[in-house]
């Protein structure tokens, strides 16, 4: 593990909006093959941080190192270009089309055909589109029309689509939110089983602590902007902060909650 | 330095109407999500109505009562129109909304002829306002300068009535989010009437206030109209302060342009409106919109390639076709030309809207530049027609070049306005540059060549060339370039996660609409003859909606279908009635009320019902029984 080249190193990164220091000074580290886990409570600054490193949020100061490149304040697609895939938090796919066009979309712009007005895309990597789906277990559901998908289906096609460009990094925003608790073990065990196999580094948020501390090999907690922890999910089940904010959370409210309304 | 002064004021006492139709428009936008093409009808028709009443009822009295009365009829009819009609379709796309009021504008036009006659009518001058009053020399007319107390006092009372009153707190809110509005148990419907109720008082009396200034005519619809987007565009939609603060940057810029540009002084206008969408793209007081809630329910038929079998029927439908000069006569075949080139337009335009889900209202700016482009080259280069008809339509291309830029930065809404007062520059340059374009009288004797000269050989060559346009964009539609612009049109944010430079892909598909449809416009000089600025216009504009709208805007070639329809339907109905427009209006109202499918899609859908539904996928079966 130890061997594995370096992915992802952010240094600093720091992002305020008026007082509001969304973002301080949060500096970590990513290997390939190794799946992250960025937790926290609401309004710690998960989406932020995230935001910035995929692109759609500029951080105010800090370095992102993606894959030998700063990429601080980069476009998502300059971002994509690197190999990063990634998932939303609300699946955003293209619903007029087939789930194998989806696919093939991605696959297009992977090989720089984007501007290409002869071709046909249905024909265009069949069988790359079909393997990515056989990978993630939507091949039966191949020539469907996306908006028809469930959820959980949508979810795994998201998947499928960022494979496509045989990313080194996938960044992964609640991967599991709003599906059925079986349906959120399948898919992140499909996704660990994608990772090891093809070494691929994973960081991802997630509110479902059953998900976080199954799969995660390192977790990253951060509170109001900062890192408070990091370590093994077993390291950071015995940390006396983070269990203070997952555990106490309501005392700490109630004691501040008192201060405030007594200033 | 007097001269000035009163050219500012004279720009301020414009401004005053502008302001007040364009916060109507703003308004209604802001709770309804409506842009309300028929504003500019309410304005003509409150001049209308006021006209009538203040030659009736005489003194100061029967004139400012007049006024008023005026504004408050007009509102009635604008909550009869909002109940009977818009309630109808505030679910549906925008395009359609914009285009059913589009329709009732024609309707408008037509019925204030009937009743009111074609000719200007000029009205009374304001009691108490007659006058002028000397300014170092110069004249400035009284009524000018109540025009320019009257602007910021609406404005106030506009202010106080959003702040200070329940009503307006409602309306404040339902702009944020009328979902949410309607869910505290707010009752939605009369809300909307009350807010459109009014946005029309507010264009009605802007109206009826041009009386006094300027004569009444049936043309004045469509002026303000484009002056209005033009306003709401600068401004910010829903910003009653942007739709003030804009009004009078607009007016300002008319009233100096005319000094620096005698001729084109509309493109200082325009010039103004490119740096502020470049600085600020939702006007300087306007937001982004929040994405909307998506309409559930919105069921998209597959698309395809042909089938074998259906290439076959195309190119048997082709072969008929060209057959036609065997039985035709020549009428027959000009008007079997004219409906070929207006499948090439209307499949220009379907391109843009069915596949990048952009709806230009202007579509006739390079329709039109393609047809001046062939003019311009034979008349003033003499060049041979051959070389006319490959060149003409690259000024359509570089048209699209120029003004997509500015277009593909906005979508919606604020896209169909925006390409919509880029034509209307257009047509404006075309109308006004008489030294190049002959203006008004545009450019006559640009006939073809002996080649193509019988009406059977341009009938051909006019097919031909839609069979290829046709074709060329239905290969696009399947090539990874149409796969990348539905892209960008489904999911915006998916499409930049993978790398496609959205900007980048609607720019390159409106230049391609621009390029074919100036190879239509190319092709019409030569049928005409001639070329007008009405090739330019916005009624070719809608036109051309109409036609992608008929055919079904969520097919890959209903436009071929909605152009030979609808232009077939047009040429007949013109030779039949005076009332054209009445009965176009009419018949656009009817389509997006009661088949907004269109031809084809309708088609599709009955198709797909028959067709026996897919079997489950062994696989999905299988995974069932796991889960279970």
């Amino acid at each position: 593990m130890n061997a594995a080249p370096t992915l992802l190193s952010v240094e600093g990164l720091t992002k305020s909006y008026g007082g509001i220091h969304a973002v301080r000074g949060v500096s970590f580290a990513l290997k390939a093959g190794e799946i992250l886990a960025l937790i926290g409570p609401n309004g710690a600054g998960k989406s932020t941080c995230f935001d910035m490193l995929n692109g759609q949020n500029v951080p105010d100061s800090g370095r992102i190192v993606l894959l030998g490149e700063d990429t601080a304040g980069e476009k998502p697609r300059a971002i994509w270009r690197l190999g990063v895939g990634r998932t939303f938090q609300i699946t955003a796919t293209f619903p007029t089309m087939t789930v194998r066009e989806n696919v093939q979309v991605a696959l297009v712009s992977f090989e720089r055909q984007l501007f290409n007005l002869w071709g046909s895309t249905p024909k265009f990597e069949r069988d790359e589109a079909g393997r990515l789906l056989e990978l993630v277990g939507m091949a039966g559901y191949a020539e469907r029309p996306c908006g028809e998908l469930a959820y959980g289906d949508l979810k795994r096609l998201e998947l499928a689509i960022a494979l496509a460009n045989q990313p080194k990094l996938l960044l992964m925003d609640e991967p599991t939110a709003g599906m059925a608790p079986r349906e959120r073990i399948d898919l992140m065990r499909l996704t660990a089983q994608i990772a090891k196999e093809q070494s691929i580094g994973v960081l991802f948020t997630e509110h479902d602590m059953d998900v976080v501390f199954e799969h995660a090999d390192r977790i990253l907690v951060l509170n109001r902007g900062t890192l408070i922890a990091e370590g093994s999910p077993a390291e950071v089940r015995r940390n006396p902060q983070v269990r203070a904010i997952y555990l106490g959370e309501g005392l700490v409210y109630d004691a501040r909650h008192r201060e405030g309304a007594s200033a | 330095m007097a001269f000035y002064i009163v050219q500012f004021l004279t720009g301020l006492a414009s401004a005053a109407s502008l302001f007040l139709v364009a916060s109507g428009l703003s308004i209604i936008f802001g709770v309804t999500r409506i842009v309300n093409f028929a504003h500019g009808a309410f304005y003509m028709l409150g001049a209308y109505v006021a006209f009538t009443l203040t030659e009736q009822f005489s003194g100061a009295i029967g004139f400012w009562g007049g006024i008023v009365v005026a504004a408050v009829i007009v509102a009635l009819i604008g909550v009869l129109v909002e109940m009977v009609l818009l309630r109808r379709i505030y679910h549906a796309p925008e395009l359609f909304q914009l285009l059913a009021t589009f329709g009732l504008t024609l309707m408008v036009e037509d019925l204030v002829v009937l009743i009111w006659g074609p000719s200007d009518l000029l009205g009374r001058r304001a009691p108490g306002f007659r006058g002028a009053v000397d300014f170092f020399g110069q004249n400035i007319p009284s009524y000018d300068l109540f025009l320019i107390v009257l602007g910021p006092v609406v404005l106030g009372i506009l202010w106080l009535l959003f702040q200070r009153t329940r009503w307006g707190v409602l309306v404040r809110a339902a702009t944020q989010d009328r979902d949410m509005v309607a869910a505290l148990g707010v009752n939605q419907k009369w809300l909307f009437t009350s807010v459109f109720a009014v946005g029309v008082f507010l264009a009605a009396l802007g109206g009826a206030l041009q009386i006094p200034r300027d004569a009444v005519n049936h043309a004045l619809d469509l002026q303000i109209i484009v002056d209005v987007f033009v306003v709401v565009v600068i401004g910010g939609l829903g910003s009653i302060v942007g739709a003030f603060v804009a009004a009078v940057l607009v007016s300002e810029l008319n009233a100096f342009g005319i000094l620096i540009f005698p001729k084109i002084s509309i493109i200082l206008v325009f010039l103004v409106m490119a740096a502020v969408l470049i600085v600020r793209p939702w006007g300087l007081f306007g937001k982004q919109e929040a994405p909307a809630r998506r309409t559930p329910g919105l069921t998209v038929n597959p698309w395809r390639p042909l089938t074998s079998g259906e290439r076959l029927a195309a190119i048997a439908a082709l072969a008929l076709a060209a057959g036609l000069p065997l039985v035709g006569g020549n009428y027959a075949l000009t008007v079997g030309s004219e409906i070929a080139i207006f499948v090439i337009f209307a499949v220009s335009l379907h391109f843009l809207m069915a596949v990048g889900g952009l709806a230009s209202f202007g579509h006739a700016a390079y329709f039109g530049l393609g047809a001046y482009g062939v003019a311009l080259l034979a008349k003033m280069a003499g060049l041979p027609m051959i070389v006319c008809l490959l060149l003409g339509p690259l000024l359509g291309c570089l048209g699209a070049a120029v003004f997509g830029v500015f277009a593909v930065q906005l979508s919606g809404v604020y896209f169909a306005m925006l390409t919509l007062a880029f034509a209307q520059i257009v047509w404006s340059i075309a109308f006004q540059w008489v030294a190049v374009t002959g203006g008004d009288n545009g450019i006559l004797g640009v006939w073809p060549e002996r080649w193509a000269a019988s009406p059977s050989h341009f009938y051909w060559l006019s097919i031909g060339i839609a069979a290829l346009a046709v074709i060329a964009l239905r290969i696009i539609v399947f090539s990874p370039f149409g796969y990348a612009l539905r892209a960008t049109r489904d999911s915006p944010l998916r499409g930049e996660a993978i790398g496609i430079d959205g900007k980048r892909i609607q720019w390159t598909a409106f230049v391609i609409a621009g390029t074919v449809a100036g190879i239509a416009g190319a092709l019409f000089a030569y049928l005409k003859g001639s070329v007008f600025p009405d090739s330019l216009g916005i009624s070719l504009s809608v036109d051309a909606l109409v036609m992608v709208l008929l055919g079904g805007v969520e097919t890959v070639s209903g436009g071929v279908v909605g152009a030979i329809v609808y232009k077939a339907l047009n040429i007949w109905l013109v030779s039949r009635t005076d009332l054209s427009k009445l009965v176009l209006g009419a018949f656009i109202v009817l389509i997006v009320v009661a088949f907004p499918k269109g031809i084809v899609g309708m088609l599709e859908t009955i198709r797909n019902r028959r067709r026996p539904k897919l079997s489950k996928p062994a696989s999905l079966t299988s995974r069932i029984e796991t889960a279970e």
